[in-house]
């Protein structure tokens, strides 16, 4: 049994402040972190190993530092880790990116054995599109499930496995068959703390790294900015409005006037509220 | 994913220049996918196809929808919505395999229609059923995929352009897809302004037959288990909103909101950070990785602004906030201001609602 779960160095972007003059990102000293809906997807794999024997191979594409995240994987447990990093990948957009992992997903079959799953997180918190996954899914021709909160059950000798799947109010209860491509949801379980042996062994343990023509890329032109349908045209700070909020001024006031003044304020610039309001009530 | 990353220097962006291939130019019309999903069409596909005539009219093109579903009452009941909301037309694929949602049939069945009729914009909706497709449909077509879009345009040249937040919603971006067809992007749920109905006459319908047998369909769905509780739906689609931030300081605090929610009928929500804490669960949450909201009324009590939040709350018609902080970036874009406690001011002003709104307990409260 072999799983490949692909993840993703991000910045903190609880932490990313923009420049008020320039409007450009601060990155300096932004730390970054594995992207959290990833971590879901990691225990998962790491679940599915633990009860059915096998490796669990973690795969990211990105800079050189990208490595740190991975070594952070295999201290979680990960068997193997993989990164893509190659000047070819700059600029890639999700297509190219798709392009990229698969074709590493493809290469690391080959090299460990085909995978059974492979899993990402939902989205990322950076780019927040959930395209990489249906993306990769459709180019290695693998059944496709995504915003999976649940693996309800899994038969890897008889290639069947059966999800439980977010959509629009509610849940659906899908029967699919391996191999498979999962994006999981956030919240379906909790990333276990490393053992110290296995942090003793990430930091000893290598990371595979692979430009592109070691994962077997020979067709350039699909990464990166070439490969990529999607040009960035513009980047901008949404315009502040011309007007500042209306304030209702506290000073000297009780809280009740206050509240008061405000319903009022309220309601002279929506009066149909009153009655909406007033119905919603139950009056 | 460039999407997320800001421009390089000119030189770098080899792809900008519009080369549009001899084989996409015949690529025209404004595709809106209906998302129909056991019956019920989604109001995003609405929102999308008000937006969508804008883009058609710029365009000069016709806007089409596509509806894909089992045969039957409910899928010309959303071929006739489509035309009352202002489709020129409606491509419809009929097939019992298009009952229930599943990846393999309807990102066929998608794919071939854009190989056949060849729109040079298709938009879906942001929701997990239009993301789930989009992304499949984007990388068969081998074109672009703007996820999430806040903002929808055709510029000068005819090209679509996508504005998008990014780097969790700190900064917008626009995006194009300027060498591939369709140009593809996603619109969230609430973003864009449900439009008018119309009762229009029916429009041109063209079928369309899909080769696919349902035994060629390796994923089953078993059963469909519906949410006991419907505040996910309720809080992108509710008149009244009210919402609590972290300077509301502790989780019990929430209660205020949630007594000020029920004394005026509304729906109560929060902001990213107290999802994060677990003060709150995460479909309560307002924002661009949570819910788009666009109420007639939204009070944010204790909440700063972060343009996370102001995305999501952007399309309301009156925002009132209430901070401490008279910096908090919330009174740039709210519409009235209070610069106060919201703990202690949210009681004050539930009891001012209950004075104003129910007489009935006023007396009772008198007597």
């Amino acid at each position: 049994m072999h799983i490949v779960i692909c993840i993703k160095q991000v910045p903190d972007s609880a932490q990313i402040r923009v420049h008020p003059v320039t409007n450009t990102i601060m990155r300096q000293g932004v730390p970054t972190i594995i992207n959290p809906y990833d971590l879901f997807a990691l225990e998962e794999a790491l679940k599915l190993r633990d009860a059915h024997g096998g490796e669990v191979t973690v795969l990211s594409m990105g800079p050189p530092m990208a490595e740190d995240a991975l070594r952070k994987a295999l201290g979680y447990g990960a068997d193997r880790a993989v990164l893509l990093t190659d000047r070819y990948f700059a600029g890639s957009d999700t297509l190219a990116t798709s392009f990229a992992l698969s074709q590493a997903i493809a290469k690391i079959g080959e090299t460990f054995g085909t995978p059974d799953i492979v899993f990402t997180g939902k989205q990322t918190i950076d780019g927040d599109t959930a395209q990489v996954g249906p993306g990769i899914a459709q180019r290695l021709d693998l059944l496709q499930l995504t915003y999976v909160a649940k693996i309800a059950s899994i038969d890897f000798a008889a290639r069947e496995i059966q999800v439980e799947r977010r959509s629009e109010g509610g849940t659906q209860v899908l029967k699919s068959r391996l191999p498979c491509l999962i994006t999981m949801l956030e919240g379906t379980n909790e990333i276990r703390r490393g053992s110290l042996q296995d942090a003793m062994g990430a930091a000893r343990s290598h990371v595979l790294k692979w430009n592109a023509a070691e994962a077997g890329i020979e067709d350039l032109t699909k990464c990166g900015l070439r490969g990529s349908p999607t040009v960035v045209k513009r980047v901008f700070a949404p315009t502040p409005r011309a007007e500042k909020a209306a304030q209702i001024d506290t000073a000297e006031k009780t809280l009740r006037d206050v509240a008061e003044e405000l319903i009022a304020a309220i309601l002279a610039r929506q009066p149909a509220l009153e009655h909406e309001l007033a119905f919603n009530n139950g009056a | 994913m460039s999407t997320a990353n800001p421009p390089r220097p000119a030189a770098g962006r080899a792809g900008i220049k519009k080369e549009l291939p001899e084989r996409f130019k015949d690529y025209r019309h404004v595709w809106v996918f209906i998302e129909l999903e056991r019956g019920q069409v989604h109001p995003v596909s609405f929102e999308l196809l008000g937006e969508g005539r804008k883009l058609a009219d710029k365009l000069g093109v016709q806007l089409a929808s596509v509806v894909l579903g089992p045969p039957g009452e409910a899928t010309w009941y959303a071929v006739a919505e489509a035309f009352a909301y202002g489709a020129d037309l409606v491509y419809i694929v009929e097939a019992p395999l298009l009952a229930d949602y599943r990846n393999e049939p309807f990102t066929k069945a998608m794919t071939d229609l854009v190989d056949t009729h060849k729109p040079e914009i298709l938009l879906l909706g942001a929701t997990t059923l239009g993301r789930d497709l989009a992304g499949s449909v984007a990388t068969t077509l081998q074109t672009g995929l703007t996820a999430d879009c806040t903002e929808l345009d055709v510029d000068a040249d005819g090209s679509l352009a996508a504005t998008r937040p990014t780097f969790g919603g700190s900064l917008l971006c626009t995006i194009y897809t300027l060498n591939y067809r369709p140009q593809m992007a996603t619109v969230r749920p609430r973003v864009m302004p449900m439009p008018q109905r119309a009762d229009k006459p029916v429009g041109r319908v063209i079928q369309h037959k899909v080769s696919l047998a349902e035994d060629e369909i390796v994923t089953k769905v078993l059963s469909f288990l519906p949410d006991s509780q419907s505040a996910e739906a309720n809080l992108a689609y509710a008149d009244v909103v009210v919402a609590g931030g972290l300077g509301l300081g502790a989780a019990e605090n929430l209660q205020l909101v949630k007594n000020l929610a029920r004394t005026i009928g509304a729906e109560h929500g929060c902001s990213r950070p107290l999802v994060q804490k677990g003060w709150m669960p995460a479909d309560r949450q307002i924002g661009q990785t949570g819910k788009t909201i666009r109420p007639k009324l939204y009070i944010a009590a204790g909440i700063s602004g972060a343009i996370q939040h102001r995305v999501g709350v952007e399309g309301a018609d009156l925002i009132v906030a209430i901070n401490t902080d008279p910096n908090a970036p919330i009174f740039d874009f709210a519409h009235i201001g209070i610069v106060t406690d919201a703990i202690r001011f949210l009681p004050a002003l539930t009891e001012a609602f209950t004075r104003r709104l129910s007489p009935h307990s006023r007396d009772k409260l008198a007597s």
